[in-house]
């Protein structure tokens, strides 16, 4: 084994930041910035943790597969992955936004998803845009895309999008308006089960300090 | 692209020889250990009907479980993805012992979907079983038998974490929760998801409420009952549970033990204790075990059980370093009375002798060999491989 310490996986942008008072909060001060920084390991001032820059949407598989200890992902993230063997203890309530329907202005949504109707939809979130859809008694055709979602209803490629919002300028510049919530999306610390039971002693201080500072 | 003939579906793997030499080694090693402890070997066959392969333990292995009409019967069969069912299946009606019946096997399984992101849907499991004793002294000796296969196996700082499905049974039953409403639970607390269950338990009865809320946090060392006791309600069921896993702490002071009392893996066919065991090479558990009183019955007789099994055997020859392949001793393709005599006395020595095929020279020693048969002074003697 190289590295005897612990690790967190998480990525870069608004979850670093936010997530920069929880590690000052657990004594771990980051040695360089990410941001600036083209190292994927940095190391921290206790030699016994570093941090993994991995993209958001991977986070649960390298804590999943051991290769870090310890993650920070967005519960959007999560319920796409599904959470197999990962441990979710703590909402850090960080990175907050929403995950919602949206469609194009004008467009009769109630009309389209009565129960028994059939709608088009496309969105990055496929596990939670089905369950939603299959909830409301709709059947969903999904199309995966990788971004720019906006684009999809505008050029009549999907009647909906399903997709994160926080201020909802995107969709307003595009003429599109938000029509259903779906859920409040925060940041959760997740953590591989062996690494609990295995480095139980110099994981639980790190949780524990990161559970006392989420406000 | 058509998918080449040599490729294997996904979580399917080949043993090669290295490997495979170290598989068998092992499994005969550990099957040996289970002998001298008195547990008697059995070969349940690979495929029989789903229905018996799904007794007992429910929806949980029907997902996991390949499935294929009989063409003899249209009966459904299925391909085993756990051995322990067909274990209490001989145990319960065709053994048929009044008294403990110790048992185990060592073979392959096959699942639908591999138990984690690097792990075989082909694992071979290896376990050991205890039928017919009630006491945890079956606990006690399964969990010591469990530490001395991991030894045996040279793994490295390991770790036995102890839980107890008692706990939340009695739980979901003081909250009158639906089943729907337990199932949701049960997933939430797998997860340690604190945020969620905290949503789900309110309006639950308070003195439940407070239990259910604090066994996510019940983990770590023996401290962990003391805490148990004073913050779970005190019903006869936790009072229970709490003790058991008291006095198996008491009883293995030697060993590695933790306590997850959250830990409810196997809801659906556990009884009471189970147990997991981790690894510092391993991401996830090598080896789970408990107690499963009820699954019998489906066989015509519960009987009181508790056991453990290895999830894959290459998860245990992954811990020790790769030695290479003993080296072969090469033999001359010659019709010699002696020869045909060296050759003999050397494999009742437990030396390899292969036998060179003309054509060749020069492939032996990738072939596993490094030294050859020569005559020297009218003797067939061994020396080192020449000429490769």
């Amino acid at each position: 084994m190289a590295f005897e310490g612990i690790t967190l996986a998480l990525s870069k942008g608004r979850i670093f930041e936010d997530t920069l008072p929880l590690l000052a909060a657990a004594g771990i001060a980051p040695i360089d910035d990410p941001e600036k920084s083209r190292k994927l390991i940095i190391d921290t001032n206790r030699p016994d943790v570093r941090l993994l820059i991995v993209r958001a949407s991977d986070t649960p598989t390298y804590v999943q597969y051991g290769a870090a200890d310890l993650g920070i992902a967005g519960k959007d993230v999560l319920i796409e992955h599904g959470g197999a063997g990962l441990y979710q203890p703590v909402d850090l309530q960080i990175a907050k936004c929403r995950m919602c329907v949206a469609v194009r202005e004008g467009f009769d949504y109630a009309a389209a998803v009565q129960p028994g109707a059939r709608i088009r939809v496309a969105t990055k979130y496929i596990q939670m845009a089905r369950d939603h859809f299959a909830q409301k008694g709709v059947h969903v055709d999904l199309i995966k895309l990788y971004g720019s979602m906006e684009l999809a209803p505008l050029v009549g490629l999907a009647d909906a999008i399903v997709d994160l919002v926080s201020s909802g300028g995107t969709l307003r510049a595009n003429h599109l308006v938000e029509v259903e919530e779906i859920m409040a999306i925060s940041s959760r610390l997740i953590v591989n089960q062996a690494s609990l039971k295995m480095k139980h002693a110099i994981l639980q201080p790190v949780i524990d300090a990161f559970a006392g500072a989420v406000k | 692209m058509p998918s080449p003939h040599w490729a294997l579906p996904d979580h399917i793997e080949d043993a090669l020889p290295l490997e495979a030499a170290r598989l068998e080694a092992m499994r005969r090693r550990l099957l040996d250990e289970f002998r001298l402890h008195g547990y008697q070997l059995v070969m349940p066959p690979l495929i029989e009907y789903v229905e018996s392969l799904l007794s007992g333990t429910g929806k949980e292995m029907g997902e996991h479980t390949f499935r294929m009409a009989d063409p003899f019967t249209g009966r459904m069969l299925g391909l085993r993805a756990d051995i322990t069912p067909q274990v209490t299946r001989i145990d319960a009606h065709l053994l048929n012992r009044q008294g403990v019946a110790r048992l185990c096997y060592a073979a392959s399984v096959v699942r639908t979907t591999p138990r984690s992101l690097l792990a075989s849907r082909h694992p071979m499991q290896l376990g050991a079983e205890i039928y017919g004793h009630a006491g945890i002294e079956a606990d006690i000796e399964v969990i010591r038998l469990l530490a001395r296969t991991l030894d045996v196996a040279g793994v490295r700082a390991s770790r036995i974490d102890l839980g107890h499905i008692g706990l939340f049974r009695a739980l979901a039953q003081m909250a009158g929760l639906s089943g729907e409403q337990e199932r949701e639970l049960f997933a939430v607390l797998q997860a340690k998801d604190v945020p969620t269950l905290k949503s789900l338990v309110d309006g639950l009865p308070a003195e439940a409420a407070k239990g259910l809320l604090a066994l996510p946090s019940l983990y770590g060392g023996a401290e962990v009952l003391v805490r148990a006791a004073s913050v779970l309600p005190k019903s006869a069921q936790i009072v229970d549970a709490i003790s058991q896993l008291q006095a198996i702490a008491d009883a293995l002071p030697d060993l590695p033990l933790s306590f997850d009392l959250a830990d409810l893996r196997g809801y659906d066919y556990h009884s009471g204790l189970v147990f997991a065991a981790f690894c510092a090479s391993s991401p996830a558990a090598v080896a789970f075990g408990g107690r499963y009183d009820e699954v019998g019955r489906a066989f015509g007789r519960a009987r009181p059980a508790t056991g453990f099994s290895v999830n894959d055997l290459r998860d245990l020859i992954g811990v020790k370093p790769a030695t290479a392949l003993a080296g072969a001793i090469l033999a001359p393709v010659l019709a010699d009375a002696a020869l045909e005599s060296a050759i003999t006395d050397l494999r009742a020595s437990g030396e390899i002798v292969m036998r060179e095929l003309p054509g060749h020279t020069g492939c032996w020693r990738e072939a596993g060999c490094d030294r050859q048969l020569v005559l020297q002074g009218g003797r067939w003697t061994v020396a080192p491989l020449q000429g490769e």
